[in-house]
Formats: structure tokens, C-alpha cells, sequence
């Protein structure tokens, strides 16, 4: 079998799904026993124009992670769909917008107003903001256009695999690199991880008690063998599509929803409410108000990774 | 007038561009590092309960997100006015040195090594971090990537993930570890210093005792005087986790000493319309544009900055080695941008030792590691040193604990003013009119701005790491004349 030509590019992203793909330590080895890796803007040598250079479908693979917000992005998205043959949107941002997608509950205007004039340290008085293009005293400089909106990578093109997971856990990223060393690939559209929600393979015990009350993370100490939606702490399992290794879980934290909805839910929002109006004990519109209101935040913890893909998609502009 | 593009750059946390021009005779005439890139985190998080922020802000960076999650959650103490419980805080601190090795490790060894130890204008081919385990030796090779494992593990363990840790609640900690957990972290803690002591011993037999570098290091084209800013202890001795601010100015005073939660009255952030990136100075001395000197705000912050502004470390063997730094490099304080290495790897066995101490302390195992909060929230300031420097969480809430205002001061944009300056500096001082400007001189351009640790870099630590490159120059109608660009071969 000829040798794989591997590009690896980080678009809108925080860099740990870079360091993800390092802490699989020794698979590293056999990554590059597979493959020639031709773009990997973090580790190695490559340009752009290397990769403009190649023949259409001259990449094998492209572990492709980060949301796409501005022109830049949009431009490089573009030029290595054209030339990969595969593309694996990788990681969270990349699979459903991820948490930078939150910021599409705002728009540039106001993000712009935020990050230059508003915040507590802005001296800015002249309403200063970076512009695409800046005419300085030698000649001029460029920047890309920031967009309104965050998209997740198959928004801007097409994508054959899904690796979800903020950052994606090492097991699936081998699993990842062994189905591309055999050749024994899934189905296009396939998300490489479990088809059902994180609760089924939880450990933790549920007795099916129903809730009358909600606490915030902070305002219970929960026990370590229970269901967190029991103790009546959110967790967005029930909505979740399972595969991370109950990471968070684990560590005594409820599920924020890295993997995005399971095989099935459309919407993971909309499924995490359906979850827990199903569990909250409500008799009359009263407590169903309560409910209401001691959900705090429910766009922030029902669509934290998936804002860009949800049905929702971003505020009204 | 020419411009010479760096485009992308890649070690930085966020794409970077340097433009570089030249005027007709072929000097440089200005330089300028700009930073493409903004995510809107200080809009997004309004509206958002404050305790998930130790879980959300940690995505402002992957490589450094344990820095992020443990200012966000003292941040949230404060919010709440809650004192964590003695063991939660050191368990915390313990987490958070584990961090410290591993971000330290990766930058030193991946990134700045093949610069001193392949060399600056080396053939690139080799000037990567398989070609510093060719010079110094499989083995150790193989014990920078089980040191950096054993740092990843164990945030992994107390944080439940290496990278995006969730432990952090405002009065302290998830979950605590066990007996045999913390036996097992005594082990790793020897390891880490052994590790710490190897890493001078390279800096010294391979880069100190190297007359040309010793002169790269102390000569004039990375030399920049400036503020620092640092976190110290009571003793003044440098400290990640806790303490008070502390800025001295260029000749080594102290210019003030403050509170994390005083910073509004030190900082303020100037905007330039060509970058995304903010550049933060000094409120008291005022923003004079991009340069250097007592009568200018820029100031500095990461490895040197720390040792800089403190007295001393609080562990022997990094005091030992930090005497020995300011001896070699002529006193208090030190200006030479390339020392950041140096101080680096100082700070790497402060980070061991610390680490060590608090693994050996049973206190950390006892099971007492949370306290509700019961006070009403309203506002809080968290601080810790991060990696790359300084790092500030600051909220603001309504009675509920719901976020209303967020200011967010990153280490590496504090140095943004600086590494412009150095990017300049080191352009103007290598790149002259009749000199062509090579891949090597434009390696040692680079050299500059990598002293402070761009982030993403760490990702480099096990393969071939070089900046890939492209450099056109054109005339002043912009028309293409020559165009350079280096390959993973390393050949231009």
C-alpha cells in the first residue's frame, strides 16, 4: 500500500486538538510510519501555496479542526477540500461550531465593540478598530474579514467523517489512524465514535428518581456513585453522544455535550429540555416556572459545543 | 517602499504575519508582527453562569488551558467570596505545577533548543527537534516525552482531562486523590526534578559554553529594556499560583506592587488597526507607541519578567541556578530577550521541586476539598502566572452569579507590544542594504519573537519543527521581484 499523504490544518480552534494528536505519544510513530504528512502549520514546513501546488485529490486525508469565522479560514477550508480526498472534520469546533460557535449569539459589531471600546482596560477613545486593510506609513497591511457568523466545517464544505470531542480522546484518534493504516473505512458521513447517548454506557446508578429542585454545580457536593440529573445537577448525557471515556464524569463534573447529540436527535438542545422535563416533577404551571427559571443558562449549557449546527443556529440578526 | 512577508508564521497561539519594509536602499525601514485573529470570548461568555467559566474559558487556549481554567476558578472564588479549603488550594497548586512542566518542556526542548543546540543559521533540515535528540542523545529524547507524559497524566487524573480540565469550582475542587495517587506523584516529582537539573546542564554545556551564542544572548540586536511584571510571594520569590503583582521599571526598581484584584488601576490596552491583538502598557507611564525605555508603558511578562521582578525562587536548587543566571548575565535586571530560554528552564525545576513538596505534603490527599459558597456574587479578580506570562480573569455578575461583564488580560497579548519592538529590532539589526536576506538571517528574525514562547509551538514536540515560510518581496507598486519560501526539506 502506498504511503498516505496526510495534511493536518487548525482553523478557528484553541490548539488542543493539536495537542490531542501529540498525546497519543507513541501512535505518533505509527502516524508517521503510514504517512507522509504534507501540511501541518504547527510542526512542520509547509505552505500554502505548497498545498495549491498539488493536484486536486492529491491529499489522501485531512484532519481538518477549528470553526471557520473569517475569510481566511473560509479561503484555506476551500483550497483543502479541493485537494483531499477525505476530509475528517476533527474535534468539536469543527464538527458543530464548538464553544467559539457561542458567538453566535452576538454579531462582529458587538464583539468588536466589546473587545476594543468596552472592555475595563480599552483606552480607546479615538473608537480605533482593525480594519481588513490599514494604510501605515511604509505601504499597507491586511488583516481577513471577520465574519457575523461561526460556521462548523461542513457548513462551508463537504465532509466524509466526523471525529467529535473537545479535544477528541486519544483511543478514538487511534482508531482514527488504524482505519486509515488498514484501508477498512466506514461508511461516508460516519461520526467515529458510540451511536448512543453517554448515559448508556455511564456508570454511575439511577434509581429513576424524579427532581423537584435544580442546583448549580457549585451549590451541592454530589455523590460520586449517583446520576447527576438525579441529584438534580444538568448534565447533558441524556443528549450526548457517548464514546469520550465519561471523562468529566470521572472527575466528579457533569457532561457539557463536547460529543454533540447521538445517531438520531436533530437537535441536541432541544433533546437535553425533553430530558429533563421528563426527570423534573412538576404538577401545576408554578413548577413548571421553577423549573424554568432555576435552569440558569439554557443555551450556554444546552447547545455549548453545537450552537453552529443546532436547529437554532444563532441569535436573530 | 519593499515589503517582506512572513506569512503564516505558525508558533503562536492564533495565526501570526510579520511584515517587514525596506526602504529603497535595502535597510529596514519598520516591521510589524500582526495577529489575524479574534473569537469574541469577553462578548460570548455574557450571560453565562459564572462557575462554567473555569470549563469554557480554558478553549481560549488548548495549549495552555490548564492556566486559564485555575484563573477563572480563583476568579470565581472571589466572586463568591469563598475561601477554598487548605487542601483543595494545595491540591490545586500541585495540578497546576504538573502544567507548568509540561508546557515548559515542550516550548524548551521542541521549540528554542534547535535554535542554540542545531544552531541559528544551520542548515533548517536539521534545525528541528529530531535533530536536537540527534545531537544530544536518544535517551534523552526519550525523557522529555515521558516527562511531558507523566505532567499530562497527572492533570489528567486530578483534572479528569489533560487538555480543557473541569476540577475548578469556585471554593475548590471536584475531586481529591488517594493515597496511592499521591505515592505515585512522589515518584513522578523525582523524576521531574532529575529532569529539571538535565535541562540546565544542556543549556550550559551546549549554549552557555558557545562563545557565539553567549554573544547572541547578551549582544545588542535582542537586547530591549523595558518594564516587568511577575507574580511574587510575601518573600518577593517568584510564585505560579498565588500572590501579589509586582512591576519594576528598566533599571531594576520597583515601580509598584499590587493586588491582583488593583489591576484596573496598572493596565490599560491600546488599539491598533491592523491587528486583532490588543497592546497592553503600563497606565502609569502611558502608551508612547511602540517603543522602548523608562519613559514608555511597554512591559514584559513570562520566564525573564518573573525573575526579573522577584528577589529569588523559594526551592534550592532553582535558587542555586538563578544566582548563576544573574552572575553570568552581569546583574539585575536582565534585558536580553534570548535569557527567556535561560530563565525558562530555571523556572522548569522551581516547577519540579514545587511539585515535589506538594506531592509530599499528606495534606493533599485529605478529602476536605470544597466549600459552598453562601455569600451573594458580584465581582472578582483571578490571577495566576501562566506559561507565557501573567493571566487575568476578571467578572462581574448580577445577585444571581449570571455574567455581565468579563475582562480578560492574556499573557502573550501583554508581550504583543514587545515582540513587535523585538521583531524590528532583530529585522533592523540583521537585514541590511546590499546583504541578501537569506533563510538563516530570516530564521534569527524569527528567533526573536519565539524567546517569548508563542503557544502554539508546543505542539512541535515530536516532530520536525520549523516555521514554515514565505517571503515575497516586492517593489513599491507591489509587484512581485523575488520570492522565497522554505519546505519541510528545509530548502529555500
Amino acid at each position: 500500500m502506498p504511503r498516505l499523504k496526510l495534511a493536518l490544518y487548525w482553523s478557528a480552534s484553541c490548539g488542543g486538538c493539536d495537542v490531542a494528536v501529540l498525546d497519543t505519544n507513541e501512535k505518533i510513530l505509527d502516524i508517521a510510519e503510514i504517512a507522509d504528512i504534507v501540511l501541518w502549520p504547527v510542526a512542520m514546513d509547509f505552505k500554502y501555496h505548497h498545498v495549491e501546488a498539488m493536484a486536486d485529490g492529491g491529499i489522501d486525508v485531512c484532519l481538518f479542526n477549528g470553526a471557520v469565522r473569517n475569510s481566511e479560514q473560509e479561503r484555506i477550508a476551500k483550497l483543502l477540500r479541493a485537494k483531499s480526498k477525505i476530509m475528517v472534520a476533527f474535534g468539536a469546533c469543527a464538527c458543530f461550531g464548538g464553544i467559539p460557535g457561542l458567538a453566535n449569539l452576538t454579531n462582529r459589531a458587538e464583539i468588536f465593540e466589546q473587545s476594543y471600546i468596552e472592555a475595563l482596560t480599552n483606552d480607546n477613545s479615538g473608537r480605533i478598530f482593525p480594519q481588513t486593510r490599514t494604510e501605515v506609513a511604509e505601504g499597507e497591511l491586511e488583516l481577513p474579514e471577520f465574519w457575523d457568523t461561526v460556521l462548523a466545517l461542513g457548513q462551508v464544505v463537504d465532509v466524509e467523517y466526523f471525529l467529535p470531542g473537545c479535544p477528541p480522546p486519544v483511543d478514538l484518534i487511534s482508531k482514527v489512524v488504524d482505519a486509515l493504516a488498514t484501508g477498512q473505512l466506514p461508511p461516508v458521513g460516519s461520526v467515529i465514535a458510540s451511536d448512543k447517548p453517554l448515559c448508556d454506557e455511564c456508570e454511575r446508578k439511577k434509581e429513576d428518581k424524579r427532581i423537584t429542585k435544580i442546583y448549580r454545580p457549585h451549590q451541592i457536593i454530589p455523590d460520586t456513585e449517583r446520576c447527576f440529573l438525579e441529584q438534580g445537577i444538568i448534565c447533558v448525557g441524556p443528549a450526548t453522544r457517548g464514546g469520550c471515556g465519561q471523562r468529566c464524569i470521572k472527575a466528579n463534573m457533569p457532561c457539557r455535550g463536547c460529543f454533540g447529540p447521538p445517531t438520531g436527535v436533530v437537535d441536541q438542545g432541544a433533546k437535553m429540555l425533553s430530558a429533563l422535563a421528563s426527570i423534573y416533577d412538576v404538577k401545576d404551571e408554578a413548577e413548571v416556572k421553577r423549573m424554568v427559571e432555576e435552569i440558569v443558562d439554557p443555551v450556554g449549557t444546552f447547545y455549548r459545543f453545537g450552537l453552529s449546527t443546532s436547529l437554532l443556529r444563532r441569535k436573530r440578526m | 517602499m519593499k515589503k517582506v512577508t512572513i506569512d503564516p508564521i505558525t508558533r503562536l497561539e492564533g495565526h501570526g504575519k510579520i511584515e517587514i519594509f525596506l526602504d529603497e536602499a535595502g535597510n529596514v525601514a519598520n516591521a510589524y508582527l500582526q495577529v489575524p485573529e479574534l473569537r469574541g470570548f469577553e462578548k460570548f461568555c455574557q450571560g453565562r453562569p459564572v462557575e462554567e467559566m473555569p470549563r469554557i474559558t480554558t478553549r481560549i487556549c488548548g495549549v495552555c488551558p490548564s492556566a486559564h481554567h485555575m484563573a477563572s476558578t480563583k476568579a470565581t472564588d472571589a466572586v463568591y467570596h469563598v475561601d477554598p479549603p487548605l487542601a483543595a488550594k494545595k491540591l490545586r497548586e500541585l495540578f497546576y505545577c504538573a502544567h507548568m512542566v509540561h508546557s515548559h518542556i515542550v516550548h524548551f526542548y521542541a521549540l528554542a533548543a534547535p535554535d542554540f543546540i542545531i544552531g541559528p543559521q544551520a542548515d533548517p533540515a536539521e534545525r528541528n527537534i529530531l535533530g536536537v535528540i540527534a545531537k544530544v542523545g536518544k535517551d534523552i529524547g526519550l525523557e522529555v516525552i515521558r516527562n511531558r507524559a507523566y505532567a499530562q497524566d497527572i492533570q489528567a487524573l486530578i483534572g479528569g482531562r489533560a487538555t480543557h480540565a473541569v476540577c475548578g469550582l469556585p471554593g475548590g475542587m471536584s475531586r481529591g486523590i488517594s493515597e496511592d495517587e499521591r505515592r505515585d506523584f512522589v515518584e513522578k516529582g523525582r523524576s521531574f526534578v532529575e529532569f529539571g537539573k538535565l535541562g540546565l546542564k544542556l543549556f550550559n554545556d551546549l549554549v552557555l559554553s558557545n562563545k557565539e551564542y553567549l554573544g547572541l544572548i547578551t549582544g545588542d540586536v535582542y537586547f530591549m529594556k523595558s518594564y516587568y511584571m511577575g507574580m511574587v510571594d510575601s518573600n518577593n520569590r517568584v510564585n505560579f499560583y498565588d500572590g501579589d503583582i509586582r512591576v519594576i521599571d528598566p533599571e531594576g526598581k520597583e515601580f509598584a506592587r499590587f493586588k491582583p484584584a488593583e489591576y484596573l488601576d496598572h493596565i490599560l490596552e491600546h488599539t491598533e488597526p491592523w491587528s486583532y491583538l490588543t497592546f497592553p502598557f503600563l497606565k502609569k507611564v502611558g502608551w508612547k507607541g511602540l517603543v522602548e525605555g523608562m519613559d514608555s508603558g511597554v512591559y514584559r511578562v513570562n520566564s525573564l519578567a518573573r525573575l526579573n521582578v522577584a528577589d529569588g525562587m523559594a526551592t534550592p536548587l532553582a535558587q542555586e541556578e538563578y544566582e548563576r543566571f544573574y552572575r553570568t548575565l552581569g546583574g539585575k535586571p536582565v534585558h536580553a530577550t534570548l535569557a527567556f530560554h535561560w530563565a525558562r528552564l530555571i523556572e522548569l525545576l522551581y516547577a519540579a521541586e514545587r511539585f515535589s513538596e506538594l506531592a509530599q505534603d499528606k495534606e493533599v490527599t485529605n478529602p476536605n476539598i470544597r466549600t459552598i459558597p453562601t455569600a451573594t456574587p458580584d465581582e472578582g479578580v483571578g490571577v495566576v502566572e501562566a506559561p507565557r506570562g501573567t493571566l487575568f480573569h476578571h467578572y462581574q455578575t448580577d445577585e444571581n452569579g449570571i455574567i455581565t461583564k468579563l475582562n480578560l488580560i492574556v499573557a502573550t497579548v501583554q508581550n504583543n507590544p514587545a515582540m513587535n519592538i523585538s521583531v524590528k529590532k532583530a529585522a533592523q539589526g540583521l537585514i541590511k542594504a546590499g546583504k541578501v536576506v537569506s533563510e538563516g538571517l530570516l530564521n534569527m528574525v524569527e528567533m526573536a519573537f519565539r524567546a517569548y514562547d508563542p503557544c502554539l509551538g508546543c505542539a512541535t514536540h515530536c516532530l520536525p519543527g520549523q516555521m514554515p515560510l514565505e517571503v515575497t518581496i516586492r517593489d513599491y507598486k507591489g509587484n512581485e521581484i523575488q520570492r522565497l519560501s522554505r519546505g519541510l526539506s528545509g530548502r529555500i
